[in-house]
């Protein structure tokens, strides 16, 4: 019981001491969530509206690999890009294993399928009539899509939302390609992991709270966007 | 859409902000989990980047990890504790310019309660061998590291190969081995430096120590610049000299950990 007290006591003052080393945790854990969220969404979205609308010769095969795809393990999407990012690796001309930029590339390969999955069963789930209707009332194809999107909002948001909770709460990509760099690549759940390995429970569980806490608020303000 | 809008606009914000902060020149430094958690790097590091203004990524792994890093051009620098694997990565032309950091030693913990009387024993050999008698409980860490392979050797020298419910590979770093054996009340090899800084937080004791054969000692080595050019090779050169300097070596010997030496320098 003390130990679970302690680290509820040590998550209040780390968020209230507004410790610098956190502050960066929070911040990194953050953008690279976000950017990945944003570039998966882009992809994403319109894979799952263009699933869910066409009918083609193999399209359950896709469907069932996308399924697949949502539980792919962190650590082999870690480990594929490692050996893409490495100096040995094809891409190892760039530079970019150890730097925030490979992290985000394996997030998005995390959420991108949870995300056309999503917005497939909102497409799926939502009237298709909506895009004839719109036609026919003289929207140009374009435009049909759009109002379709519109239609469907709350699944895209709740696509986002998985999607993101996928990303900000996952240790092996971080931890792989990213590789627990003090102010430069260590996310919230990098530095669990390391208070975990350095035996400091209180505070790796305090830090598991905070990640909550951030995550809420996130959540509040997506939630808040959408009610807009 | 429009939130998608704003979540992107957030995005590249961020990254906007982050940029300046690659301004700074970085050299990556593969080390090992006991270097990163005695928490010698957070007061050794500071004065060299100020004075170089750079920044030290350190990546911390096991040894195994940190000279493979190092193979791959990943990483500038490696500062590992396996003499043999050292010489290897060097013999291949990896690695160049090799230099004496700092050591400290390898000890045995084991439960108050010293199941397999480990503390009758006068030398490491004897140690080892009692333990395997005893069927003991033994955590190793089992994961190629520094402390990993140094645990094999001793194996060797006791003429024991490790097997059978009693040998326990956990696959984790050095602190959660210690706390590992402190649970199942088993034994296990570390350094001293990580006990040290576990002590407050495990029942084990050390139960053997001071052999010739726990002596640990750490290098340094600079990634062959020849193999992978893009190795920052002049601010690695400034970075072998610095921890080799007299200012490192205070620095080094005036670090405690609950009021004791963890490091010393030859």
């Amino acid at each position: 019981m003390d130990y679970l007290l302690e680290s509820i006591r040590a998550a209040i003052e780390l968020i209230f001491a507004f410790d610098q080393d956190i502050q960066r945790v929070v911040w990194t854990s953050l953008y690279t969530s976000f950017c990945a969220i944003a570039l998966s969404a882009t992809l994403a979205v319109p894979v799952g509206v263009a699933l869910g609308l066409t009918q083609f010769r193999g399209r359950r095969i896709v469907i069932t690999l996308l399924n697949t795809l949502m539980a792919l393990p962190t650590v082999v999407v870690g480990l594929v890009l490692f050996g893409l990012f490495s100096r040995q690796g094809p891409l190892g001309n760039l530079g970019l294993l150890f730097t925030p930029i490979a992290m985000i590339a394996g997030q998005v390969v995390l959420a991108t399928p949870i995300i056309s999955n999503y917005v497939l069963a909102a497409v799926e789930g939502c009237d298709s009539r909506i895009i004839n209707t719109a036609l026919t009332l003289g929207a140009t194809p374009l435009q049909a899509n759009i109002q379709l999107i519109k239609e469907i909002r709350f699944g895209v948001m709740a696509a986002i939302i998985a999607g993101f909770g996928r990303v900000i709460g996952e240790v092996g990509v971080a931890m792989m390609l990213g590789g627990n760099i003090r102010n430069s690549t260590r996310t919230m759940t990098t530095a669990i992991a390391l208070e975990t390995s350095k035996g400091e429970f209180a505070f790796g569980l305090a830090l598991g709270i905070v990640l909550l806490s951030v995550a809420l608020f996130v959540n509040l303000f997506l939630n808040l966007l959408q009610q807009r | 859409m429009k939130s998608i809008l704003t979540l992107i606009m957030a995005a590249s914000l961020s990254v906007a902000f982050t940029l300046p902060a690659l301004a700074t020149e970085h050299l990556r430094l593969a080390t090992t989990t006991s270097t990163e958690n005695s928490g010698l790097l957070s007061v050794l590091l500071p004065p060299f980047e100020q004075t170089n203004n750079c920044q030290i990524d350190v990546i911390a792994v096991g040894t195994g990890k940190a000279i493979k890093l190092g193979e791959s051009g990943d990483v500038d620098v490696v500062m590992v504790h396996a003499r043999s694997k050292e010489d290897k990565f060097i013999a291949d032309g990896y690695g160049v310019d090799r230099r004496d950091v700092m050591y400290n030693d390898f000890v045995v913990l084991g439960p108050v309660s010293d199941p397999a009387g480990v503390k009758q024993t006068t030398d490491i050999a004897s140690a080892m061998a009692t333990i395997a008698q005893h069927h003991a409980t033994f955590v190793s860490r089992g994961d190629d590291s520094g402390t990993h392979s140094r645990e094999k050797q001793l194996w060797r020298a006791a003429h024991v190969t490790p097997d059978g419910d009693w040998y326990l590979e956990a696959g984790r770093g050095m602190g959660e081995v210690i706390i590992m054996a402190g649970e199942r009340k088993g034994y296990t090899l570390s350094d001293r430096g990580t006990y040290l800084a576990f002590s407050g937080k495990t029942e084990l004791k050390i139960v053997s120590q001071g052999d010739s054969q726990l002596f640990n000692p750490y290098g340094v080595i600079m990634v062959n610049p020849l193999k992978h050019p893009h190795v920052k090779d002049e601010l690695a050169k400034r970075f072998l000299n610095f921890l080799v300097s007299d200012q490192a070596k205070a620095l080094i010997t005036g670090y405690r950990r609950n009021g004791e030496q963890l490091f010393y320098v030859q």
